[in-house]
């Protein structure tokens, strides 16, 4: 006589979920490894200017960022509502300021990365020229000669 | 009547969902990238430039003046920016010898050898403290574009259909030469004054 099977006599072995972490793992470093530090947090309204003759900014280590302007609602009442410019954390309180603190990044730098130094100016489309100008005028009278518009791809070619 | 146990839950495709979103997010997230307008400005000016007269004949000067309303005038006429680029190529190539656009030059240039070029040609900019920084970056990007079609077309035309892009590092050395880049921006508030150009 055949023998019949008890119900639930077998059961599926359990699926060893040892490879698990390693798979998190795996997740985590490749989002550390790619996604690049915001080093800063915004202050000010940026909407970047539509430009067509974008090159890419080829080495980011010898970029230095300078924001300028309209502060975010919420920091509006207690800087108001002109531009600013944006240097790291904080607002700069004159624009010479932006003179020291190349100084000082520039001195942070490698000493053969020095004057290869690039200062990429992030500025809001609708900033009046005159503090970009000033801005300018500082970074020229620092020596940092190699600056860069940061712009976005203009969508819609003509 | 026997208790059934509850089933574990098989995780072994688990892994696999994980690969499958790994290799997602490789293929669709581009890392961000910054991409802008490269610009170099002219060095701080000693007292001795700025009183130095800067002598550079009217034909070889483009002004560009932005005002605060971002209106543009080239030359005492106003313009759109869409008309600019066109403007400007024909101010740096000046392929007729008109009178009026800048003073051509025997020069010798690598590869090419000696062409007759606008080598005194200035682009001047001027913009009001109130012009905003999007206009500002249109006219700058028409310029570089225009400086980018005669760079292609010289390409082109000088080494067999490739484009400038396309060039060994001495070929575009050369086709630079042929059209070097002379935007100058002026002092601001010191209307009128040519200051060293940016490259």
């Amino acid at each position: 006589m055949a023998k019949f099977r008890k119900e639930g006599g077998k059961k599926l072995p359990a699926i060893s979920t040892a490879s698990l972490p390693d798979i998190i793992f795996m997740l985590l470093f490749f989002f550390m490894t790619t996604t690049t530090m915001k080093e800063t947090t915004m202050m000010v309204d940026l909407k970047l200017p539509e430009a067509t003759e974008l090159q890419k900014l080829e080495k980011k280590s010898l970029a230095k960022y300078i924001y300028i302007g309209v502060p975010k609602a919420e920091l509006r009442k207690t800087n108001g509502t002109e531009a600013r410019v944006q240097l790291d954390d904080a607002f700069a309180k004159r624009v010479e300021e932006v003179g020291e603190y190349i100084a000082v990044k520039r001195q942070a730098m490698n000493e053969n990365d020095q004057n290869q130094m690039i200062v990429s100016l992030k500025v809001d489309k609708d900033t009046k020229m005159g503090i970009v100008t000033d801005v300018k005028q500082v970074l020229r009278k620092a020596y940092a000669l190699k600056i860069y518009y940061t712009a976005n791809e203009k969508t819609n070619q003509y | 009547m026997k208790k059934r146990e509850i089933q574990e839950i098989n995780a072994s495709s688990m892994a696999d969902i994980s690969f499958l979103l790994l290799i997602f997010f490789l293929v669709t997230t581009s890392m961000a990238t910054d991409k802008g307008l490269s610009r170099t400005l002219p060095p701080p000016a000693t007292n001795e430039e700025k009183t130095k007269d800067v002598d550079v004949n009217k034909r070889n000067i483009m002004m560009i003046l932005v005002n605060s309303n971002d209106r543009l005038m080239v030359n005492g006429e106003m313009m759109d920016v869409s008309k600019l680029k066109e403007k400007a190529k024909k101010f740096i190539a000046n392929p007729t010898n008109d009178e009026n656009l800048p003073a051509k030059e025997a020069v010798q240039i690598p590869i090419l050898g000696t062409q007759m070029i606008t080598s005194k040609h200035v682009i001047s900019l001027q913009n009001d403290r109130g012009t905003s920084y999007q206009a500002y970056i249109a006219v700058q990007n028409e310029l570089v574009a225009a400086y980018s079609e005669l760079r292609d077309e010289l390409s082109v035309q000088k080494f067999s259909g490739r484009k400038f892009e396309e060039l060994t590092a001495d070929e575009q050395d050369a086709v630079k030469q042929y059209y070097p880049q002379k935007i100058s921006e002026a002092e601001p508030k010191n209307y009128g004054q040519v200051n060293g150009g940016a490259q």
